[in-house]
């Protein structure tokens, strides 16, 4: 979605009526963001809306970004946000193999996510359930991490179900999503 | 949704990003400017840099991969890094040709503006610096059409070597042999 650098246009601030519905809606969404909801976006804070090309807007806190959302599509949460609130996203993890094409803007395929080093939702590998226990169905916004790092290196919108993938184990996983280093990332909030 | 074990986290969790590249360190090795990203690393937080590269880690972070995929990993890496250090060299080129201009424009016999040219090139938002100039200089400043294409910022008064001083002082990124300043005798009758 943000392979190119992008401009941002027109910086807006957000009427407290929408504003209380964005946060809503963002823990609707996320509900385990709910211990945290006040630190993200505190009730007395102006949130400023940008809007970007190709009708993408990116909610923000003074110079952080914290949501971005295409048209009226799910609210999906900025990267810089997931680093600082890893565990309130569900997770899966992509194999070291395809951390390159990830990171350069590639659609991610599911046998990144079914071979050794990726973690599906009930992974036998999976001793700590940090990539939880449920299904995740398509449409389902997810955390990708990296095996062998901490931080996460994309967030998108599930294409296929992870039951789905268990059993296909080809084909595409995500829509195109934001990544680390892509144009959304190296955005400047001034 | 599930139960997550590790909400005990202490949160918001504070997270590095690398000064050259802005990813978290642990992806520099993936942006194409590892030997930078890695010095700065050095720099700033020795502690992580042990972490990231010793020997034994970038020994494991090998052996996931098979040799081929390996193989390929490095040409691709190697591509990127050429690719990366050759844009730098053509901003860099482009910075040295570049000029600032700086000029005086007669509007009105003894009635001047101020345009300003070429400071897009060393990746300034002409928009911002029009409202600085504005602010520093308490007249009005805009950002007008040049008629061959690109833009300008048209300044009110005679300020020219008011304006050389600040965008020299200010913006150490323009060198001063970079900066000129002209007097433009444009005029049609009238005056």
């Amino acid at each position: 979605m943000f392979k190119k650098d992008i401009t941002t246009g027109a910086k807006s601030k957000v009427k407290s009526s929408a504003q209380r519905g964005i946060r809503a809606k963002v823990l609707e969404e996320y509900p385990r963001l709910e211990p945290y909801i006040e630190e993200i976006m505190p009730k007395k804070e102006q949130l400023d809306l940008v809007k970007l090309p190709d009708r993408v807007s990116v909610y923000t806190l003074g110079s952080t970004p914290l949501f971005f959302q295409h048209m009226d599509d799910e609210l999906l949460p900025h990267l810089s946000l997931v680093h600082r609130y890893p565990s309130c996203f569900p997770r899966l993890r992509i194999d070291r193999g395809a951390i390159r094409f990830v990171l350069s803007g590639a659609t991610l395929m599911v046998p990144g996510l079914t071979s050794l080093g990726g973690r599906l939702p009930n992974d036998p590998e999976d001793e700590e359930g940090r990539y939880g226990e449920e299904e995740l169905d398509a449409g389902e916004v997810v955390v990708i991490e990296a095996e062998g790092k901490e931080n996460a290196c994309m967030v998108g919108v599930l294409k296929m179900g992870t039951a789905e993938m268990k059993k296909v184990k080809k084909g595409q996983a995500f829509e195109a999503g934001h990544y680390l280093g892509d144009g959304l990332w190296g955005l400047n909030l001034g | 949704m599930t139960e997550v074990a590790s909400s005990a986290e202490g949160f918001p969790k504070k997270v590095t990003y690398c000064g050259v590249c802005s990813l978290p360190p642990e992806y520099c090795e993936f942006g194409g400017t590892v030997k930078k990203c890695e010095e700065w690393l050095k720099q700033h937080h020795p502690d992580m840099h042990e972490k990231l590269y010793s020997q034994e880690t970038i020994e494991q972070n090998l052996s996931t991969l098979s040799l081929e995929a390996q193989k390929r990993a490095e040409k691709d890496s190697q591509k990127k890094a050429a690719k990366a250090a050759s844009a730098e060299a053509k901003a860099q080129e482009q910075r040295a040709n570049s000029k600032v201009l700086i000029k005086r424009v007669e509007r009105n016999k003894r009635k001047y503006v101020t345009a300003v040219q070429g400071l897009e090139a060393f990746g300034l938002d002409i928009k911002k610096v029009a409202k600085d100039f504005g602010k520093k200089f308490a007249t009005g400043s805009s950002v007008t059409k040049v008629p061959g294409g690109g833009e300008e910022i048209t300044v009110q008064g005679d300020l020219s070597d008011d304006i050389y001083e600040y965008v020299v002082e200010t913006y150490k990124d323009i060198p001063e042999d970079n900066v000129e300043c002209i007097e433009d005798k444009k005029k049609k009758g009238g005056g």
